[in-house]
């Protein structure tokens, strides 16, 4: 093998493409003592990538609360863990998979499905719910209906297909995603509390097991450049968007979750970024030992491999198992049973050491520390965005109907049908509140009558407008969906979009919406249980809105309790929360042509605690038979999404200006109950600001003090028409 | 009754059957492997929903030649009770157990919502008594647009084996409550001697009141009164 590969001394190109800066591959030589080998610089050109090694990010992540009595399992692990009750374990996590997106749509969303399920299955936890967060640039963007068609069926083609049922999820349009779409994905599993498994290579001499699809040449990172080097001539290049084949990780999830109903395991990891390279380092280092592999036992999709391919493919559908002696035989069996590959291909060491062979001869010998202990941490310098311009007051529209009309035909805004019927959200029988029927996805959790409620939320345009709030907001937004059906919010999963850490103004926008996070955590008891960051979110030096989607998951003692957020008729509509709308980053304020601009809303978190406390109280007591939150498009617009999904109209009082009517708040819940008088009694004894709307009932929504008199089907074809116009023309 | 539900590599919807026969009517249910010979003495077989074999064939093409179906289709001849739903559907066609062929939607998405059935035919051992009803059951597939030649169809509606039409809720078939392009508005059909069923809808998904419909429980209910309890 390898006589046509690079040798040391590297030159400056190399190192470049390695993602290496000069003091860092010094660095390497420090700690090796010696130049490294090819495959070795490969090795450290992954393990210390910002994706594997968090290293412009890990400073501010130890502001997050992680800890709670709830926590079962926080960051640090393939995916987070809270207690479900009844003895289970509810794993979850959220991940990105942004620019292959961008550069490939179907494939590079389903391949982030696929990612984000075996971190959760990886935990021993059967998936049974999906959702995702999607954000892409201005509809009219002549490549927006392409992605969108692209990466909706990419994840659907992956999550109907392993059949775990997608089952909620969020899209938003913005101008700052033109170049620069967001895909994250969200994966939640249950497994038996005391049955958790992780990611640790422990006891020396046990067999490292490689499971799953053959190692092919995709995805390999840093290598473009080099591989030219390996070829003889002029091989083709390979694509470096990794393919997804769902098939095979449904046959993967059954056999690791066959393995794991034994005692056979003694570590498991999945091999995701950085492939065979970081599930054995990682699962080294948090066990303290070492490891030794014998790359040439890897089963390989082709002929003619080398070590520093086979140590950094990201071929897709592959895990790492570490097996308890003596039961090799069982795991090949359990595993052989469903057609996958199956093979010992290294063994615990307790060197310390990360040790690769090729045909006997040793090709890596590194300290495991040296590739995750050692790796750079930079506190990069932060410098604070001027403030945003704000807006006193914008022109009072000349038909209010017309204005609520426009605003429900805003794609960030309307009906998100097009998408959802893409994605099977039923199989497993667990979805008890469907997506577009609630605030929150409602689960239940298996063999209890328990429920799961999720949601995932970011509004990107507070977080440009202040990262501190709209970090904070993204997290009381996400607990108030979670409230609306009934459900308490447990804890949450966050991916952090940003765009260039080297620039000091996104390095103190990311420090800001952490600490707004964290704040929001902290006063809604939710701590943060495992999360992924992404950065270089840009495009021609144009980033992205900060975008810490945050995804939120609350627990109803009893599913069959969980509310919608339709109107039924004859009922009240009571708002609750005081929280004051304004115009700033507003779907209003865009629609006028206007730039985006502030003042956000403020942020008063022990009011949003007061407002949860209330929600559930009142749940609890029978008096919420419906909830919407009002979000984007404001009070009008929640009124109105209540009316379409309930098929009734409503006779309500929001006030007559476009600030009350439209304005945005986070901190506002509208609820339909049939005993408003109980209601507010408790809303007041709660010292939460409350007031009846009005009435549900006969096919109009009329808002009173203004023209709007609207037919309830009229709304509907405003909201429901949107969407596929935008993708279908 | 005990029912056979039949685990494909890349059968989704097993589980599921197995809990409306078990846990929801209280009946014996149990998966049987591909890749076997034994169906263990059912009453009823079900090929379940998902994607076997990935689908990368056609869809169902692969499992039709599994091991297990040469028991399948022994079963069937001797006039025992087999429902294929949704993949189901498609390897019984792929098999021959049931004519035609189902092919991508109309509007070339996977579909994901509830449809409206009518109840029509002959009396299968999971439409028996339901003639005439209309039933909300969920559709998720990217293939259940029904296809078979002339002479086919024409046999098909003469003999009363158009099981299952999709309709509006007031039970009126047309083209608007045709959600995939199917020839007839079909969503299900019955072999010509009614044992052999197959159906793009998925009622093992609207068996449970928490579930917030049971319409698909009254085709689980039929087979128990027909095949005895």
């Amino acid at each position: 093998m390898g006589q046509r590969q690079p040798q040391p001394p590297y030159d400056a190109e190399i190192l470049r493409g390695h993602g290496l800066t000069p003091a860092e591959y010094a660095r390497v030589e420090a700690l090796l003592g010696r130049a490294p080998t090819w495959p070795e610089l490969g090795v450290f050109s992954v393990m210390w990538s910002e994706h594997c090694a968090y290293k412009s990010s890990r400073v501010h992540l130890k502001r997050l609360p992680t800890t709670g009595p709830q926590v079962v399992q926080g960051p640090g692990e393939n995916a987070g863990a809270i207690d479900g009750g009844d003895g289970w374990a509810v794993v979850f996590k959220m991940e990105s998979h942004n620019h292959p997106s961008f550069i490939e749509p179907y494939q590079g969303a389903a391949t982030g499905v696929g990612g984000i399920l075996r971190d959760v299955f990886t935990m021993g936890a059967r998936p049974i719910a999906l959702l995702n967060a999607l954000r892409f640039g201005r509809p009219e963007h002549p490549k927006t209906p392409h992605l969108v068609s692209g990466v909706v069926a990419g994840i659907g083609g992956y999550g109907n297909c392993i059949g775990v049922p997608t089952v909620g999820g969020d899209v938003m349009f913005d101008a700052s995603y033109d170049g620069n779409i967001l895909v994250n994905a969200f994966a939640l599993g249950v497994a038996p509390k005391d049955r958790i498994f992780l990611g640790v290579a422990e006891g020396v001499g046990n067999p490292v097991f490689y499971v799953g699809s053959k190692t092919g040449r995709d995805g390999i990172h840093g290598a473009t450049m080099a591989s030219e080097e390996f070829s003889e001539g002029s091989e083709e290049k390979r694509p470096t968007v990794q393919v997804g084949d769902p098939f095979t990780e449904k046959l993967l999830l059954e056999a690791c979750l066959d393995v794991m109903a034994e005692d056979i395991l003694v570590g498991v990891q999945d091999m995701g970024a950085a492939g065979l390279t970081s599930s054995s380092c990682e699962m080294a280092s948090r066990a303290g030992s070492g490891l030794v592999l014998h790359l040439d036992r890897v089963p390989m999709r082709e002929q003619g491999m080398v070590p520093y391919e086979l140590l950094l493919s990201e071929s897709q559908e592959r895990m790492l198992m570490v097996c308890a002696r003596g039961k090799e035989a069982r795991l090949i069996e359990l595993v052989s049973r469903w057609g996958l590959d199956v093979c010992q291909v290294g063994e615990v060491t307790e060197t310390g050491r990360f040790v690769c062979t090729w045909d006997g001869e040793t090709v890596v010998d590194v300290p495991v520390a040296a590739l995750v202990d050692e790796a750079p941490v930079y506190d990069r310098p932060q410098s604070p965005a001027p403030p945003a311009a704000c807006v006193e007051a914008l022109p009072e529209p000349s038909s209010v109907g017309k204005a609520l009309l426009d605003l429900l035909g805003r794609p960030t805004i309307a009906s998100k049908r097009w998408v959802y019927e893409q994605y099977d959200h039923m199989v497993r029988t667990g979805t008890v509140v469907r997506p577009g029927a609630g605030d929150a996805a409602v689960v239940r959790l298996p063999q209890t009558r328990r429920g799961i409620a999720l949601s995932v939320d970011c509004n990107g345009r507070y977080c440009k407008l202040d990262p501190f709030v709209g970090g904070a907001l993204a997290v009381v937004e996400s607990a108030l969906n979670v409230a609306c059906v009934g459900a308490r919010p447990q804890a949450i999963t966050d991916c952090l979009n940003f765009a260039s850490p080297e620039r000091p103004e996104v390095m103190w926008q990311f420090a800001q919406a952490i600490d707004g996070i964290a704040a929001a955590c902290r006063a809604l008891d939710a701590p943060v249980v495992s999360g992924n960051v992404s950065l270089y979110n840009e495009t021609n030096g144009v980033g992205i809105h900060p975008t810490p989607m945050i995804g939120m998951v609350g627990l109803l003692e009893d599913a069959s309790t969980a509310v919608g957020s339709a109107w039924p008729a004859g009922r009240s509509l009571v708002l609750l929360g005081g929280a004051m709308p304004a115009f700033g980053g507003s779907e209003y304020l865009l629609m006028q042509g206007h730039a985006l601009a502030g003042p956000l809303p403020d942020l008063d978190l022990p009011a949003a605690r007061a407002l949860i406390d209330l929600l559930l109280a009142a749940h609890g007591a029978g008096l919420v038979e419906a909830a919407h939150d009002a979000s984007e498009g404001g009070l009008a617009v929640a009124v109105a999404e209540g009316c379409i999904q309930g098929d009734v109209g409503a006779r309500v009082d929001l006030g007559a200006t476009a600030l009350a009517l439209f304005g945005e708040a986070i901190g506002r819940v509208v609820v339909a109950t049939g005993d408003a008088e109980a209601l507010l009694a408790r809303a007041q004894a709660a010292g939460v600001p409350a007031r009846r709307l009005g009435f549900t009932g006969g096919d109009r929504l009329t808002l009173a003090g203004t023209d709007a008199a609207l037919p309830v089907q009229a709304l509907r074809a405003a909201w429901e028409g949107a969407f596929p116009a935008v993708v279908e023309g | 009754m005990r029912v056979a539900v039949v685990s494909f590599p890349g059968s989704n919807c097993d589980d599921d059957c197995v809990r409306v026969v078990g846990e929801v009517l209280g009946r014996t249910a149990y998966k049987v492997w591909h890749a076997d010979h034994d169906l263990q003495g059912p009453d009823l077989v079900i090929l379940p929903g998902g994607f076997s074999y990935g689908d990368y064939l056609r869809c169902g093409a692969i499992s039709a030649h599994a091991p297990i179906m040469a028991d399948v289709a022994d079963f069937a001849r001797r006039g025992g009770a087999v429902l294929g739903i949704c993949n189901g559907f498609q390897i019984l066609t792929e098999a021959g157990l049931l004519p035609g062929a189902l092919h991508r939607n109309a509007g070339l998405h996977f579909i994901c919502r509830d449809v409206h059935l009518r109840v029509e035919g002959l009396a299968t051992p999971f439409t028996a008594g339901l003639a005439g009803r209309v039933l909300k059951v969920p559709v998720a597939h990217h293939d259940g647009n029904y296809h078979a030649d002339a002479d086919t169809l024409a046999r098909l509606e003469g003999d009363g084996q158009v099981v299952l039409r999709y309709c509006h809720p007031d039970g009126v078939v047309d083209a608007a409550a045709n959600p995939n392009g199917s020839l007839g508005h079909i969503a299900g059909i019955a072999s010509a001697a009614g044992n052999v069923v197959g159906m793009m809808p998925h009622p093992e998904r609207c068996a449970e009141p928490l579930l917030g419909n049971t319409d698909g429980l009254a085709f689980f209910q039929a087979a128990l009164q027909t095949l005895g309890g």
